[in-house]
């Protein structure tokens, strides 16, 4: 039982984040008609602002400090962050806060980013064939991923995670089960619970706004919006930013738990879209969904008990998991009739 | 030049192709190409490319997940290798029947969607084989390390002489790496456009074409298009394995990483580049991007100024320092712009600039060739 559980806790965490990154591509694929190839990329994207804002926050005052010496006899160097030297406890404060921080950095720049994307490039795609889409954002993932290689280097980058949050909880002893069995770090339940928000949000904003009743309008039919005389266009470029800043922040957030690197994006594309197609093309519940079931189906593979009966299991049991459903359910877990069957 | 093909125009493309890719060392000398290595990379990959044209540029079916077919062919002829003995012939034709068989798998099951469902279950599938080759399938596949010919196979055929010289791929006595190895690729490659341009000119490709243009119509009128589809999916899978055991016999070592999704996404790219649906196209795009490759890779600052000496001091820096963005190691970022332009400007690739100049010479009185690349939906 409690072996379960924590695989279960396990594999929240990541479907977190296959949920959000599937989240953003059904909310495109759903609005825009456009399959998005790039959208690991802004999930990247988003991860490289905490990392540009922390080396931003972290750039080193060195004095010389000429009553201590070091082991061979140099004055000591004392290197203290600007933000600490200049704002004193405060500043301390916020670096130690760096990650969650940098959401405000992410947030318009990924804003901006989405919006300049969907102008630039996916506005003269949309009657282009699905496969000239695939295409042209898998070109523009491979080009944002090596600026930032050829910015930040290939290596990963590791985050901290604020020092209050840092550390593992014992969920199991909470629970009653004996304690230090089932132990959770605290960052991954911060991590869950921002997910949670987001999706939340997300919904929210879709179900209870006028600005969202008419995107859910043109999801179902775009042609007879246009026809109320509402520039639908206009309100579709917006969906794609969001789209953008919740992979970004989804990015943004997962730091601490993946070092960054350039490819993470790649890494997390191929399996948002395997999720997007188990939930149902178009669907966003069903995107939601799948991503927590992939990730908890995952983090089951990976126990030790089951790979000793089906070796290699957890390597590939989301791609399995996706062939089957699209060969038995051809609509995915809860896609709508009538979106891209065939 | 898909206008109107008669047999004799057939012929004389051929004639002419056969020509000028064994001429290759002699032609491709001045602009630095004409070394084996190189050679034989134009040769390979322009054979996984015409593979991967004859399922994308016939059906539309765009599969995200050939680089699993290459891999494949690569391990099984290195175990070709290691069981049979070090002659090419074997191996390859061991790697043309694996890599076919296991297309057939994928492509039955894959086959049942098409759209974009079809190219995400290819990926899933060339993930899974990627992801296996890595784990669980390493007594196979001697996991990252890659696998080898050693001393100590068995080789069954091999003679008293040959079992203790060099281990690399000979046939009849002469080594398959350097100029060798590359007429050997040469006589794929070209044994490989024949094939393809048979199928072209086929009824069976006047069906594969039927595919892309309306499944549904083809439907009505009473025909399966299943069993077509799943005929080239695996001829395409078995040139893609032919590549992956001429990338063994020319260098017997084969990784997992011939099979990520990258190097899918590579042959899609260069396709894409010479121009779908065209047969010289796939050819020209894989030697293109194979050329660049290993020009640009070798650029690095010192180069760079020597070709900028020519601007003033000022504007030389930032030249040199953006320039240096796009060579060395930063190839992938020309590759990933060359791709976008090429899908945003030109979808026709390579050739269907080629096509709209010569129309353009000839006066634009004749109507134009359009290659137009739709999904089979």
């Amino acid at each position: 039982m409690d072996v379960i559980l924590l695989q279960l806790l396990n594999g929240l965490d990541k479907g977190g984040a296959y949920a959000l990154i599937a989240l953003g591509l059904t909310l495109i694929f759903g609005t825009l008609g456009v399959v998005n190839f790039a959208h690991g990329a802004l999930f990247m994207l988003g991860a490289f602002c905490a990392v540009t804002f922390n080396k931003f926050l972290s750039l080193e005052k060195v004095v010389l400090d000429p009553t201590k010496t070091t082991a061979w006899g140099t004055p000591m160097e004392v290197r203290t962050p600007y933000v600490e030297a200049y704002l004193g406890d405060f500043g301390a404060w916020v670096l130690n806060y760096s990650v969650p921080m940098s959401i405000l950095l992410a947030i318009p720049v990924m804003l901006i980013i989405g919006f300049a994307m969907e102008r630039g490039l996916i506005k003269h795609f949309y009657n282009r064939p699905h496969a000239d889409q695939i295409l042209v954002t898998f070109g523009l993932a491979i080009v944002l991923q090596e600026i930032i290689k050829s910015i930040y280097g290939a290596n990963p980058i590791p985050q901290l995670a604020p020092s209050a949050v840092s550390g593992a909880a014992d969920v199991g002893a909470f629970l009653g089960f004996d304690p230090g069995v089932i132990v959770y770090p605290f960052w991954r339940m911060v991590y869950l619970g921002f997910a949670g928000l987001v999706i939340a949000a997300v919904f929210a904003f879709l179900q209870f706004t006028t600005f969202g009743m008419v995107v859910r309008a043109g999801m179902a039919d775009r042609e007879t919006v246009g026809l109320l005389g509402i520039n639908i266009e206009r309100r579709f470029t917006i969906v794609f930013a969001i789209a953008a800043v919740v992979a970004g922040v989804a990015g943004v957030m997962y730091t601490p738990i993946l070092p960054p690197d350039y490819h993470i994006g790649m890494d997390f594309l191929v399996l948002s879209f395997v999720v997007v197609v188990v939930g149902g093309m178009g669907s966003l519940p069903g995107a939601v969904a799948a991503g927590f079931l992939l990730g908890i189906l995952q983090s089951f593979a990976s126990m030790n008990e089951v790979k000793a009966i089906l070796p290699g299991i957890d390597q590939i049991i989301i791609y399995l998991v996706a062939v089957v459903i699209l060969l038995v359910r051809p609509r995915g877990l809860l896609g709508r009739k009538g979106v891209m069957e065939s | 030049m898909t206008s109107n093909p008669t047999p004799t125009r057939d012929l004389a493309v051929f004639v002419i192709f056969a020509a000028a890719v064994l001429t290759m060392p002699i032609w491709l000398a001045p602009i630095g190409a004409a070394y084996p290595d190189l050679l034989q990379k134009f040769a390979i990959y322009g054979l996984f490319a015409t593979g991967f044209n004859l399922l994308f540029g016939l059906t539309g079916y765009l599969s995200f997940g050939h680089a699993a077919f290459l891999g494949v062919g690569s391990y099984t002829a290195v175990w070709g290798f290691k069981l049979l003995g070090m002659n090419p012939v074997p191996a390859a034709a061991m790697a043309i029947v694996t890599s076919g068989l296991f297309a057939w798998l994928i492509g039955y099951v894959s086959l049942r969607r098409s759209g974009i469902y079809f190219s995400i279950l290819t990926l899933a599938f060339a993930q899974m084989s990627y992801n296996l080759a890595y784990s669980v399938l390493t007594p196979i596949t001697n996991g990252e390390t890659g696998l080898r010919v050693l001393q100590s196979d068995p080789r069954i055929f091999d003679t008293a002489a040959q079992s203790g010289g060099p281990l690399v791929s000979t046939l009849f006595g002469i080594e398959m790496s350097g100029y060798p190895g590359f007429y050997f690729c040469a006589t794929f490659l070209i044994l490989g456009f024949l094939v393809a341009q048979r199928i072209f000119r086929s009824p069976f490709g006047t069906m594969l074409r039927a595919v892309k243009s309306n499944q549904n119509r083809m439907n009505y009128t009473g025909l399966n298009p299943r069993p077509y589809t799943l005929a080239v999916f695996v001829i395409s899978g078995m040139y893609a394995g032919l590549a992956g055991a001429l990338l063994c016999i020319t260098d017997p070592l084969a990784g997992a990483e011939r099979m990520q999704w990258t190097a899918s996404g590579e042959v899609v790219l260069m396709t894409i580049l010479g121009g779908v649906g065209t047969l010289l196209g796939p050819i020209l795009g894989a030697g293109i991007i194979k050329y660049f490759e290993n020009i640009f890779s070798a650029f690095n600052e010192h180069i760079l100024q020597d070709i900028f000496s020519f601007l003033p001091e000022a504007l030389q820096g930032p030249v040199v320092s953006i320039s240096g963005l796009f060579v060395g190691e930063g190839w992938h970022l020309t590759l990933g712009v060359l791709f976008m332009i090429i899908v945003i400007l030109l979808p026709g690739g390579i050739m269907e600039g080629v096509g709209r100049i010569t129309s353009m010479v000839k006066g634009g009185s004749r109507k134009k060739h359009q290659h137009q690349t739709a999904p089979a939906e």
